[in-house]
């Protein structure tokens, strides 16, 4: 049984350690940087976990060493060239947002911090519909544009006979 | 081929296929022409229901499409008695409704049309499917067409949009826990076949949750209370589609199940209370509440509920004489309320409203509609001699029997009073009213295919001989009881005098409350379905809010950390526990060694500094460049381990990606934005990714340690030996692999788009308005003028022209092509192969474009990057295709390869294998992906310098990172 060199193993813990660190930054170089880092980590561990150093896998040649397994070397060959394809569109994206933010640094989620700090898009007179669509509450305001003539009816509108109405249900959505 | 379509396909399988086809193809050739095209989809319907008369009396048809035999899975039809009723309702109302559409459409509704035969075709499927699954597939697309149906005419409407929404996740919520009642019961009985599953039903707990799921997807679907709100608010959608889909057809898909489920479950467990229970409830709510609508089509809404509820009632019960009043009620059913729904559709067209307050005169207007409608209702509240009293007659003979029986009767003939006084409102409301001479108006495009129904209602009262036949099969599977028989005549027994009671207490209800348009209020609660769904779904949507409040902070950063952290908690203890455990791998024979081979320390120091640096450096160009030294000490590594295809590839790649990143880091500043961020926030992301190298690197000894199995790969030795080749890499990834690696340029060139897309899109022709030439180029276009070795034209990095260096790369980039090409052919047998070849005939043309810049790139490149991603591509699965052109087409694996010699004069016998064009097709996407990035990363964005950094720069004589600043400067 002879398990990887401990040189190597350290590599692929630093590799990735390294590599998550700058995924977790926010400039965006920084985070194609530690893509990068991540994939020679992953790309180093398959070849690793697939057995030990040997010759290379040609049929013909003259070694004493036991050839070394093919299979991860396959994988880890097409893996080389699709990282190569993901960067490249990664620094593409980097690009993109420097020519659309002037940056390039991630920012937090507008939307997202928007639901985190408990706002809602949703105006009071929304929520004092009683009748109102659970489901359209949210998109009512951009459907009111004026000239449209049946925005006016929506609210009396025959919202399924038989209802009698009631005055909780979109309070308790806006909680 | 991975399944093979077998079995015995016949008619059946036809049929459903058929309407796949014409709700398609109808649209498409007569969607201009409506009322042609509403006749011609009228046909297919009508031979179904023909077809399915045709068999009536006769024995029972299977058949099988065998599809996935190893898992199981076929898909199985079967005709018997309940099916065939069920077909004659589905295609009879089918084809009126589709003919009426024709004439009560406006326009032409290509869509609408399409929609509802598509819906006529998964209703076949779903009474003739002999599979949990099959019959579920088609319930969910009856449920998809519903929706389309209710939401197509007018989606402008929030009304309309929220009835079909509501309609669809109500059933396909309770649709969704059907299915899980469909594999509880598959899985306990062990078989998906419903006749196999019918004939010998499982028992146990998991069987009767299983079957509870099942009644929830099937009370949701007919629209039982409370689940039935979705029913009256779909009638926002056109008269037929009502009449077909929410009257006649869709939601009998609820009873239809029952009504298949009851012989083998009825007397087991909850199944008769619970069924018998949830109908009388929906026939008594759904009636009192239809005896209160003023909206037609509402009214009619609610007294389906309401009849749906007795269908429930007498299916649910599970005996003979029930059974055969439920089969005649399920046809009676369609043929009385399909009519009515019309006749409201004719109002409306005609009057321009549906409210029974504002309709007066209608019945003097439109004779011929009130007549038929006036029939339909006979039927509907039992009067003889239509094919209504025939059922309501055997209804009230079922329960006749005294015990709980008697309590069940009191609610059917309850639920018949209501039923008389709401029939007889609707007749009041519609068509009640004026005076003096009018103009006949009927509309015979809409009242004649309203007519026929209510007309076979009529004649089928007579006919009950055939029609006790055809049923019978299906009541006489519940054992024989009195033998009881449809008919009109009875004696003078206890039913007739019921019915004549229900008749003469219903009108009287109606004299009494039934004759106000609206109803007056009233003071107590009216049971609210609509109340119930708003707050489910306000209730779901206040607690997604709150979780997503919760979770999602916004910040990528903390995603990470998250899904990083989670990667230790989960698996990371796994590990720890499983190696404290029995799971520690044997380490007796490990030798505990800090490399192999001295250049391995070497090259894994070098790769550890670089790393490290690379994580603390400041400036983006040296982090850049230590990549390059992380890069190429690996691929040193890689020559350590053995693997000289992997070195080559990766080596370089990394050359590629160097040039890349300084190309791209052009546009940046010089150094990273500060970190701005808390200590607290430092360690937790240190600790994380700590936590995740330790980890990784303990799962990799663990892994390499705890091999037990011999590795596969060196199999593949002998592999390469009888296909001749001798590099074993290449031909795992060209043959024994080819799938996978197809599917990696796909990738590839997927990625290579996303770049073109997001470097190219939204920008404007770098042009210079007067044809000027720009400053930092010399004067004239090198277009028609081919300087001999050097376009003129500004590097890509700096500004001054190298002429030296363009030459010399004009020179050389012919060697480095045909060395590209010796690298692909040699692949099959030495160090080589497609990857490597096309990244190195990409460096022909790195090496031209970098000092000679985009002029350069443009006369040296042969076409566009597109096209060779494209070919590429094209010539990988070409040459798969291939492959089943030598073994011919259904025996011949994709992407097999062949061997081929060829005698060629000069060079002699060649041995070529058909994997070689694979790999041909290999490199020009590799090819294609390099250019690409040249072409966007690289000379569309000189343009931008060009354009917006000549002032700046024009002094330092260096375009690189270093003038970063000045142009961040420039931007607002």
């Amino acid at each position: 049984m002879t398990g990887p060199a401990l040189v190597l193993v350290l590599a692929v813990a630093v590799l990735f350690a390294a590599g998550f660190n700058l995924l977790m930054e926010r400039s965006l170089i920084r985070i194609v940087i530690g893509f990068m880092l991540l994939g020679h980590g992953a790309n180093v561990l398959l070849l690793l976990a697939g057995g030990a150093a040997g010759s290379p896998p040609l049929l013909g040649g003259k070694s004493e060493r036991p050839m070394a397994d093919p299979l991860p070397q396959a994988m880890v060959l097409t893996a080389i060239v699709i990282t190569f394809g993901v960067t490249a569109f990664l620094l593409a994206l980097a690009f993109r947002s420097r020519i659309l933010l002037g940056e390039d640094e991630v920012r937090d989620d507008v939307e997202d911090r928007r639901v985190h700090t408990g706002q809602r898009r949703q105006e009071p007179w929304a929520g004092g519909d009683a009748e109102a669509d659970p489901l359209e509450e949210n998109t009512e305001q951009e459907s009111a544009e004026p000239g449209r003539t049946q925005q006016k009816t929506t609210g009396q509108a025959d919202t399924g006979p038989g209802d009698t109405g009631h005055g909780d249900g979109a309070k308790g959505g806006g909680a | 081929m991975g399944f093979a379509l077998g079995g015995v396909a016949g008619g059946m399988v036809t049929l459903v296929l058929a309407y796949a086809v014409v709700a398609v193809l109808l649209p498409w050739a007569l969607g201009r022409h409506r009322r042609v095209m509403a006749c011609a989809a009228a046909v297919l319907p009508a031979v179904t229901a023909i077809w399915a008369v045709a068999h009536a009396g006769g024995g029972v048809l299977t058949e099988q499409v065998s599809w996935a035999a190893d898992l199981g899975l076929s898909i199985d039809f079967r005709l018997d008695a309940l099916s065939i009723v069920m077909l004659l309702l589905i295609g009879g109302v089918g084809a009126v409704a589709l003919c009426y559409a024709g004439w009560y459409l406006e326009r032409s509704e290509a869509l609408m049309i399409g929609t509802l035969v598509a819906f006529a075709g998964a209703m076949t499927g779903l009474v003739l499917a002999d599979n949990l699954l099959v019959l579920y597939v088609f319930w969910e697309l009856t449920t998809l067409s519903s929706f389309i149906l209710i939401g197509t005419t007018r989606p402008e409407r929030a009304e309309d949009r929220r009835a079909a929404t509501q309609a669809l996740l109500t059933t396909t919520a309770f649709g969704l826990l059907m299915l899980a009642g469909f594999v509880l019961l598959g899985q306990t009985a062990g078989t998906y076949q419903i006749s196999a599953l019918l004939a010998d039903p499982p028992g146990g707990a998991a069987a009767e949750a299983g079957l509870v799921l099942v009644l929830l997807g099937a009370f949701a679907k007919s629209g039982q209370v409370p689940l039935h709100a979705w029913l009256p608010a779909a009638m926002v959608a056109p008269s037929p589609v009502s009449a077909y889909l929410h009257a006649a057809a869709m939601v009998k898909a609820g009873v239809y199940l029952v009504a298949r489920f009851s012989p083998a479950f009825a007397d087991t467990g909850l199944w008769r209370p619970a069924v018998v229970c949830a109908g009388l409830v929906s026939l008594l709510v759904g009636g009192v509440i239809a005896l209160r609508q003023d909206d037609l089509k509402a009214l009619l809404a609610y007294g389906t509920i309401s009849q749906l509820g007795f269908l429930m009632v007498l299916f649910g019960h599970g005996t003979r004489t029930a059974a055969l009043a439920g089969a005649a009620l399920l046809l009676a059913h369609g043929l009385f309320k399909a009519p009515l729904f019309l006749a409201a559709g004719v109002v409306e067209h005609e009057a321009g409203t549906r409210r029974a307050g504002e309709l007066s005169g209608m019945g003097r207007r439109l004779p011929v509609t009130a007549v038929a409608a006036a029939v339909a209702v006979a039927s509907m509240i039992g009067l003889p001699p239509l094919l209504g009293f025939l059922a309501k007659e055997a209804a009230f003979e079922a329960f006749a029997h005294g015990g709980w029986d008697a309590v069940v009767l009191a609610g059917i003939v309850a639920g018949s009073v209501l039923t008389t006084a709401y029939g007889v409102r609707f007749m009041h409301g519609a068509f009640r009213g004026g005076e003096g001479p009018v103009r006949i108006a009927d509309p015979w495009g809409m009242a004649v295919p309203l007519a026929v129904p209510a007309a076979a209602g009529f004649v089928l009262g007579f006919l009950y001989g055939p029609l006790q036949k055809m049923i019978a099969p299906y009541a006489d599977a519940l054992g024989a009881d009195d033998g009881y028989k449809l008919a009109l005549w009875h004696g003078l027994k206890l039913p007739l005098a019921l019915s004549a009671l229900a008749i003469a207490a219903g009108v009287a209800l109606f004299l009494a409350a039934g004759r106000r348009y609206p109803a007056t209020p009233v003071r107590w609660p009216v049971p609210n379905g609509q109340r119930g769904y708003n707050r489910t779904a306000r209730g779901i949507l206040v607690g997604a809010h709150a979780v997503t409040k919760w979770t999602q902070v916004g910040s990528l950063p903390v995603y990470l950390g998250v899904i990083g952290a989670t990667v230790l908690v989960v698996p990371g203890t796994a590990l720890v526990v499983a190696m404290a455990g029995d799971g520690s791998p044997d380490v007796a024979g490990y030798v505990l060694r800090g490399w192999d081979d001295p250049v391995q320390s070497v090259l894994g120091v070098v790769v550890i500094v670089c790393g490290v640096a690379a994580l603390l450096t400041r400036r983006r160009l040296s982090a850049a460049l230590l990549m390059g030294g992380v890069g190429y000490a690996i691929g040193g590594l890689f020559v350590a381990q053995g693997a000289p295809d992997l070195a080559l590839t990766h080596l370089v790649v990394e050359t590629l990606l160097l040039i890349t990143l300084v190309l791209v880091l052009r546009r940046f500043p010089d150094r990273f934005p500060p970190r701005r961020r808390k200590r607290s926030a430092k360690i937790a992301t240190g600790v994380i990714s700590v936590g995740l190298g330790g980890f990784i690197a303990t799962f990799l000894m663990v892994a390499a340690l705890s091999r037990t199995d011999r590795p596969t790969g060196p199999g593949y030795a002998e592999l390469a030996a009888e296909e001749g080749a001798d590099n074993i890499v290449n031909m795992i990834l060209v043959e024994t692999r080819a799938l996978d690696t197809l599917g990696e340029i796909t990738v590839v060139a997927v990625a290579s788009m996303g770049v073109i897309g997001l470097v190219l899109s939204g920008r404007r022709v770098p042009r210079a308005p007067d044809g000027k030439p720009r400053a930092g180029e010399p004067e004239g276009d090198d277009r028609g003028r081919r300087s001999w070795l050097a376009s003129p034209g500004r590097p890509a990095l700096g500004v001054t022209p190298m002429v030296p260096a363009a030459a010399a790369a004009r020179l050389l980039s012919p060697a480095i092509l045909v060395f590209s090409v010796y690298l692909l052919i040699a692949g099959h047998n030495r160090p080589g192969g497609g990857f490597v070849a096309g990244l190195v005939a990409a460096m022909a043309y790195v090496l031209r474009y970098l000092p000679g810049g985009r002029r350069e790139l443009a006369a040296a490149m042969p076409v566009r990057p597109g096209v060779l991603l494209g070919g590429g591509l094209g010539l990988a699965v070409a040459t798969g295709a291939a492959g089943w052109g030598f073994g011919g087409f259904p025996d011949g694996d994709f992407l097999a390869s062949e061997v081929l010699l060829y005698t060629v004069p000069v060079l002699g016998e060649i041995k070529l294998s058909t994997s070689l064009f694979f790999d041909v097709g290999v490199y020009l996407l590799v090819l294609g992906l390099v250019l690409t990035i040249l072409t966007t990363l690289g000379a569309s964005l000189d343009e931008n310098v060009l354009e917006e950094d000549v002032p700046e720069e024009s002094g330092t004589g260096a375009g690189g990172p270093a003038d970063g600043g000045a142009s961040e400067g420039a931007r607002p």
